[in-house]
């Protein structure tokens, strides 16, 4: 049984249609990236998934328990956390607060603040101010950390490296083997191509709304994922 | 001089109750960002429900609060799960239509049920008595406790908010409702919990409203107003600034009622006015960086 099960799923906001019968697998453990264009429905995916969008579907299951039409808190408290676009920390809350928000669902697991703290040393000292006057790496740090801290099987990144310096990217990027080896599957949606083929073990590459690729990284040529990502 | 210093000793009393009017409705302006304009009908509506419990228990009034806060609880959750979260969205103008029908649907059903003869909650020699504070200044004992009340309560909501799992939800909810979502946070319930939280506080206002004047199905609209410009006042920054507000809305009409009699009201929303266009986000604004 598979950790997550889409088959035709249609997702709208409002009147429009953001994804077209699209189909999606994602076993226990595993990493898949999400990668392509700018308004390919990699976002609406993970909001379908955590239910932030209204989708209909045959099949949109967690653990083989159908998600769909599910209040987002009822997924959240399943297993299912996001890291949003954008990081959207709260401004009214501490770095703290954030992170402690983020356990919210009371879900029991390995992760706790001290262990947050230790994966993101830098959080520690910066513990008591509002999480809009960190940096944009702290803040994305500080919104994994709130990920994190619902103990959850599978995590959806949306977007990761935007907006971020390179050396930035790199050290958030040098932290989701380790979220990987707890045993938490991973979905990561990703503009930069290499970043998302680096740790994935299986990619879908979107174009307008549909399925235009997917394969394991080391199966796809660069050309067939450019060729799908760009629709040449 | 001394019935000047009178004057703003007791308005600073009078803001303690305004500020129990407006701190339940910066409560659900601010996690929700819903106006309730049937604000000032639940206050008289609650002192309604504590004159029925008076009247067939025989109790106190302030004893009548063991009754009237759980029911007003409950009232606010059944209200906000109910109707209210069925009106919230984008558009601010739905909820504002259905509170403003809600609260011609109060005053009428207690017109028709209570007639429109004033009511009073009779509390004993409370109501009368009074402590020398100094020579020419002496403050009424309940105006005294309303006050005590007041900054209480405001301190634990303060608390609450910033020190509690529900407070930190409040917060997060308020800042991106859509965000608080992916935390596990079930915006529906919250909202339910604003708004029993809200009503707990206009039980608390309308049964101090009911031993203190008059009160008859028609008084909510101006309780609204106080509470309106209180909240505003303040600058829906923090609870503390809703006290702020309240205690100069109330010493703006104090002063006014010295000068004149009938300037009282006026004085109070001349106040406001000024403070609005020198301050036009309050005076305790909260800083946002979104």
């Amino acid at each position: 049984m598979s950790l997550l099960e889409i088959r035709n799923l249609d997702a709208f906001y409002g009147d429009f249609q953001a994804l077209f019968g699209f189909d999606f697998d994602l076993e226990e453990h595993e990493t898949v990236a999400a990668i392509g264009a700018n308004g390919a429905g990699k976002t609406t995916l993970l909001r379908a998934i955590t239910g932030m969008v209204a989708a209909t579907s045959e099949v949109l299951s967690y653990r083989g328990e159908s998600i769909q039409s599910r209040e987002a808190a009822d997924i959240v408290a399943l297993g299912v956390a996001m890291v949003p676009e954008g990081r959207r920390l709260f401004p009214s809350l501490s770095v703290e607060e954030n992170l402690v928000i983020g356990g919210y669902s009371g879900r029991p697991g390995r992760w706790s603040l001290e262990r947050v703290y230790e994966l993101f040393p830098a959080l520690r000292n910066r513990r008591s101010v509002p999480g809009t006057a960190l940096s944009g790496g702290e803040q994305q740090m500080t919104a994994i950390g709130r990920a994190l801290m619902s103990n959850p099987d599978l995590i959806l990144f949306d977007e990761l490296s935007l907006g971020l310096a390179p050396v930035v990217v790199k050290e958030i990027y040098e932290v989701l083997p380790v979220i990987k080896a707890e045993g938490t599957a991973m979905v990561v949606v990703e503009q930069d191509i290499n970043r998302a083929l680096e740790v994935a073990d299986r990619v879908y590459c979107l174009q307008e709304g549909r399925l235009a690729l997917t394969g394991a990284p080391g199966d796809l040529t660069r050309d067939r994922i450019s060729a799908a990502y760009f629709g040449t | 001089m001394i019935e000047w210093v009178n004057s703003i000793v007791q308005g600073v009393l009078t803001g303690g109750l305004y500020a129990l009017f407006a701190a339940g409705l910066a409560i659900i302006f601010g996690v929700m960002r819903l106006v309730n304009i049937a604000h000032g009908d639940l206050i008289v509506l609650a002192a309604f429900v504590a004159m029925v419990t008076i009247e067939t228990t025989g109790v106190d009034p302030f004893v009548s609060m063991v009754a009237v806060l759980p029911f007003m609880f409950f009232f606010g959750y059944v209200l906000q799960r109910g109707i209210l979260n069925y009106t919230l969205g984008d558009d601010l103008l739905p909820p504002l239509l259905v509170t403003f029908g809600i609260s011609i649907v109060i005053q009428n059903l207690l017109l028709e049920i209570f007639s429109a003869d004033s009511q009073r909650l009779k509390a004993g020699p409370i109501e009368v008595s009074s402590v020398e504070l100094v020579e020419g200044i002496e403050l009424g004992t309940l105006p005294l406790i309303v006050f005590v009340i007041a900054v209480a309560l405001i301190f634990a909501l303060q608390i609450g908010f910033s020190r509690t799992r529900l407070g930190r939800a409040f917060r997060a909810t308020s800042d991106d409702p859509s965000t608080a979502r992916l935390m596990g946070i079930n915006q529906k319930h919250i909202f339910g919990l604003a708004m029993a939280v809200s009503l707990v506080l206009v039980a608390i206002a309308g049964i101090f409203i009911g031993i203190r004047t008059n009160f008859d199905p028609a008084l909510g609209p101006t309780r609204l107003l106080f509470a309106f410009e209180a909240v505003i006042i303040g600058g829906l920054g923090s609870m503390w600034g809703t006290l702020a507000g309240g205690v100069i809305l109330g010493v703006a009409q104090n002063i006014g009622a010295k000068i004149d009699p009938g300037w009282q009201f006026l004085a109070g929303h001349i106040a406001f006015l000024v403070i609005l266009v020198l301050r036009p986000n309050g005076l305790f604004p909260r800083t946002r960086d979104d």
